[in-house]
Formats: C-alpha cells, sequence, structure tokens
C-alpha cells in the first residue's frame, strides 16, 4: 500500500469517517475514549507514514524521540527552583529543537541524502508546535507536560501535515474538556459545513486552477517567452492569477479539512485564512493569509526580537526596529520556505511591502485632512493589496525561474 | 480613575500619539488597531520599566491585555 497524503484521496476519507465515528458517538454521549483516540491516530500515522515508503514513518519516530528528549531536558531544567532562567540554555533548545529541520531544508542544496535523515511529511509544522512548546516553558505558561499529553498534541493526526498550527495550552482546554451535548452538535453542524466548503475548495476550484487551466496558462507563458524582455506577456499575468487562486483554494480547502476534523474529534483547532484578498493593505493580508503561521512568527519571532532590542536599546529609532523586525521575519520565512532565490526574494519582497505599507500609514496619519477615505479608496485599497499579494505569489510559484532560466 | 490607570493611559498616548486613547477605559485596544504588533512591545517594556514588573512575551494573551482596565488588572496581579 501507498502512503497516503492526508485529505488527498476518496480513501482517506473513508477511512477517516470509519475512525472517527467511535470518537463522535462517545462524544454525543459526554465521553472521551482516550485509548480509542491513540488505536485511531496510530492506524491514521501508518496509513500516511508506513505506506510503501516506511522511511517516512521511521524517520517521524525517530524525530517525535529527539525532540521529546530536548522539551523535556528542557522543561526540567525550568522546573528546577535553583536554575536561573538562563538565556543560553532556552537558546540551546530552540537550537536542538530544529536542527532536524534545518537538516531537511538544506538537504537539497548540499545533495547528500544522509544528514536528512528525519524528512518525513509534515516535520515544518511538528517544529512549530515543539519550538512553541520551548518558549511558552520559558515563560512560564506551560508548567506541567506529561509524555502522552505531548504526544497527542504533536500528533494530533487532523493537523500533521500542514497546519493549522495549535498551541499547547490552547489545545489542552479542548482536550481536557468534554464539550456539552448542545455545543458538540454545534461544532458537528460547523465541522460539516468547513468539510462541504473545504470540499469545493480543493477538489472543484483548486482542481479547475491547478490541474486544468495552471499547465494551459503555463505553456502559453513559455511560448511567449522570447517575444518581450524578461517574458512578460499577458499569459504570464494570466498566469500570476491562475496560480493565486490555485494556492488559496488548495491551501484553505485543505485547512478547511483539518479544522472540520478537528470539530469532529471536539476540538476547535484555530481557522487559517480569513478572506485574505479582501484585505486592505498588506499588514491587513496577514492577519488573513496562513493566520497561524503568521501569528506563529509574529508571537515568537517578531514580538520576541522587538522586545530583545527595545530592552537592550540596540537600536535608536522605533521606525528602524520595527522594520529590521520585518526584514528579518520575512527572511526566516523564505528560508523556511526553501533554499531558492525565489522564495528569498518572496520574503525580501513582503518585508519591502511591509515598511511601505507602515511609511504610508504614518504619511496618513499626518496627512488625515488632506486625504480623501471613502468607498473608492477602499476599493482601490483592496485592489491593489490584491495584485501585490498575486505578485508575490508569482515570484513564489518558482515558474519565473522556469520562464529565465531553464 | 485611579492612578494606577491614568499612568497606563499616558503611556498608551505616548506610544500611540493619540490623544483620545484610555478615554473609554473597556476599549478594545486591539480590534480598533490602536495597537500594532510594535506598539504592544513598547507598551509592555515601558510598563515593565515604569512598575518595574517582568511581563513573559508568550505568556501574553492579547485577550487578558486589550482595553486598559485590563492592562491595569495584569500589572496589579504581576506587582
Amino acid at each position: 500500500m501507498h502512503n497516503i497524503t492526508p485529505y488527498s484521496s476518496p480513501a482517506y476519507f473513508i477511512y477517516l469517517t470509519v475512525l472517527l465515528l467511535p470518537i463522535m458517538i462517545g462524544l454525543l454521549f459526554g465521553k472521551r475514549f482516550k485509548w480509542y483516540e491513540t488505536i485511531a491516530t496510530l492506524i491514521i500515522l501508518s496509513i500516511t507514514f508506513f505506506g510503501d515508503k516506511s522511511l517516512q514513518g521511521i524517520s517521524l519516530i525517530f524525530y517525535i524521540l529527539f525532540e521529546m528528549l530536548v522539551i523535556f531536558s528542557y522543561l526540567r531544567y525550568r522546573r528546577n527552583k535553583n536554575n536561573k532562567n538562563s538565556f543560553w540554555i532556552f537558546t540551546l533548545s530552540v537550537v536542538l529543537a530544529i536542527v532536524p529541520l534545518v537538516f531537511v531544508k538544506i538537504d537539497p542544496l548540499i545533495k547528500n541524502p544522509t544528514i536528512s535523515l528525519f524528512g518525513f511529511l509534515g516535520i515544518s509544522y511538528l517544529t512549530f508546535k515543539s519550538v512553541e512548546m520551548i518558549m511558552e516553558i520559558r515563560d512560564g505558561a506551560i508548567k506541567e507536560v506529561k509524555v502522552t499529553e505531548f504526544l497527542r498534541f504533536i500528533l494530533f493526526f487532523p493537523t500533521i501535515s500542514s497546519g493549522p498550527i495549535d498551541r499547547f495550552p490552547r489545545f489542552q482546554k479542548d482536550v481536557l474538556n468534554i464539550p456539552s451535548r448542545e455545543k458538540y452538535l454545534g461544532m458537528l453542524k460547523s465541522g460539516t459545513n468547513k468539510l462541504m466548503l473545504g470540499l469545493v475548495y480543493k477538489f472543484v476550484l483548486g482542481y479547475f486552477f491547478g490541474t486544468l487551466l495552471l499547465p494551459k496558462v503555463s505553456i502559453l507563458a513559455l511560448s511567449y517567452r522570447d517575444q518581450a524582455p524578461l517574458g512578460i506577456s499577458w499569459a504570464l499575468l494570466a498566469y500570476m492569477y491562475v496560480y493565486s487562486m490555485y494556492l488559496f483554494f488548495d491551501f484553505a480547502g485543505y485547512s478547511l479539512f483539518a479544522v472540520a476534523i478537528s470539530n469532529f474529534m471536539g476540538v476547535n483547532t484555530p481557522m487559517n485564512f480569513k478572506r485574505p484578498f479582501q484585505s486592505v493593505n498588506i499588514k491587513d493580508f496577514w492577519n488573513r493569509w496562513h493566520i497561524t503561521l503568521s501569528f506563529w512568527f509574529r508571537d515568537f519571532i517578531y514580538m520576541r526580537l522587538m522586545f530583545f532590542m527595545m530592552k537592550k536599546k540596540l537600536i535608536k529609532s522605533r521606525i528602524t526596529m520595527a522594520n529590521v523586525g520585518y526584514l528579518t521575519l520575512f527572511l526566516i520565512m523564505g528560508f523556511w520556505h526553501g533554499e531558492t532565490w525565489y522564495y528569498i526574494v518572496y520574503g525580501i519582497f513582503h518585508a519591502t511591502a511591509m515598511i511601505t505599507n507602515d511609511a504610508w500609514l504614518r504619511y496618513k496619519k499626518k496627512h488625515r485632512k488632506q486625504i480623501p477615505s471613502n468607498k473608492l479608496t477602499k476599493a482601490f485599497a483592496i485592489f491593489l493589496t490584491f495584485n501585490v499579494v498575486c505578485f508575490s505569489f508569482l515570484i513564489f510559484s518558482g515558474f519565473l525561474n522556469t520562464l529565465w532560466f531553464q | 480613575m485611579d492612578e494606577k490607570k491614568e499612568k497606563i493611559i499616558s503611556i498608551l498616548k505616548d506610544v500611540t500619539g493619540l490623544d483620545n486613547v484610555g478615554s473609554d477605559p473597556d476599549e478594545n485596544l486591539f480590534a480598533d488597531g490602536i495597537l500594532d504588533s510594535m506598539a504592544t512591545v513598547e507598551v509592555l517594556v515601558t510598563l515593565q520599566d515604569e512598575f518595574g514588573i517582568q511581563v513573559p512575551v508568550s505568556e501574553f494573551d492579547r485577550s487578558q491585555w486589550s482595553t486598559v482596565n485590563k492592562i491595569s488588572d495584569r500589572v496589579t496581579e504581576l506587582e
């Protein structure tokens, strides 16, 4: 049997439905069958990771053991009252936690398959969760973790392959509590709606844009590439919009499935998208696009960096400091996507957009009386943001790499 | 209004540059876009210095720090 990527095939949904039924019946009667959830998790994980390519599964096991060692060592360190909250031990723990992911990411670059022993589907998302736990253990927001709780959180199968990225304290609140029947029925209803919408997004719209349209505009754009400098053509513009639509519907569809299945299990996994193409500026966009990732970056990288710089008074100007923060954040996000020029440029592009946006907002604040603000300007703002975002996705798609260098 | 809240409001005014911040102590500072991430950090750092408290960044739950009244409660807890 092949490894089945979550939510990618009818077979997966059939397995899922069968496995979820006992959990749902349990919740309707106010019970959580912990042992059964464990078995269901093991079955789903073996379908996903132990098909024909069982190396993935073995990597997952080693990865989990490694992260467990790092997190529980750090927890033990923090629980001992004699220890100070050392910055260096904290940093060391974070570095150790991301080492497997770094190996996986630089592997294609040095073409040495032995170093990325830990490669498996979803390693990024498990690493985000692990780092979040270390950060919150440091701050004292997480004081106690049982091994079983850690495993349940990290291996929560609805979100294992691509998020949304939940947080341990929030997740615990849900799983330690059994919703009332009324509340659970509400969750079932909203979960079903999300599941249906997800099916339309991923298998109708995502399929239409990604599988039917995208290859066609791609061929078209490539056929025009000698007609104008940089291969610019109407077909390239079409590629930009088609790819952006595909990216959104495919990923938002997947995220809806993940949230829906969580709901069926009585867990309110946070939503990942909130009408991103209606954003009025780029900051607004990042509050609506891949929300759990951008909030992770906001809370665990940007705000921490700002806090550190402000306390140490590294940079005087608040504006410069914010800009350095944006650049750091989006560069890290670029490198996380992969070690290619277009992901890095994508990061720099978004940092520049954020910096420009901040400058504009400052200008607007000062000249509030002279700058009109009405329905028309709002429509223009949405239009402009949409196009800036689509252009960034064109960079992200790597199509320019094909167009220019291959 | 007590001294603590006045101090908090004056910090908010300094950081945001808005004169009418805090006129309603239950106004949601995040929802109305008054505080962005940067301004939030600046407020937290200033609160630390002014009140001599330790504000943990990740324990920082937005919903618990969203109004002048709530900030004041948190400061009291941490003092």
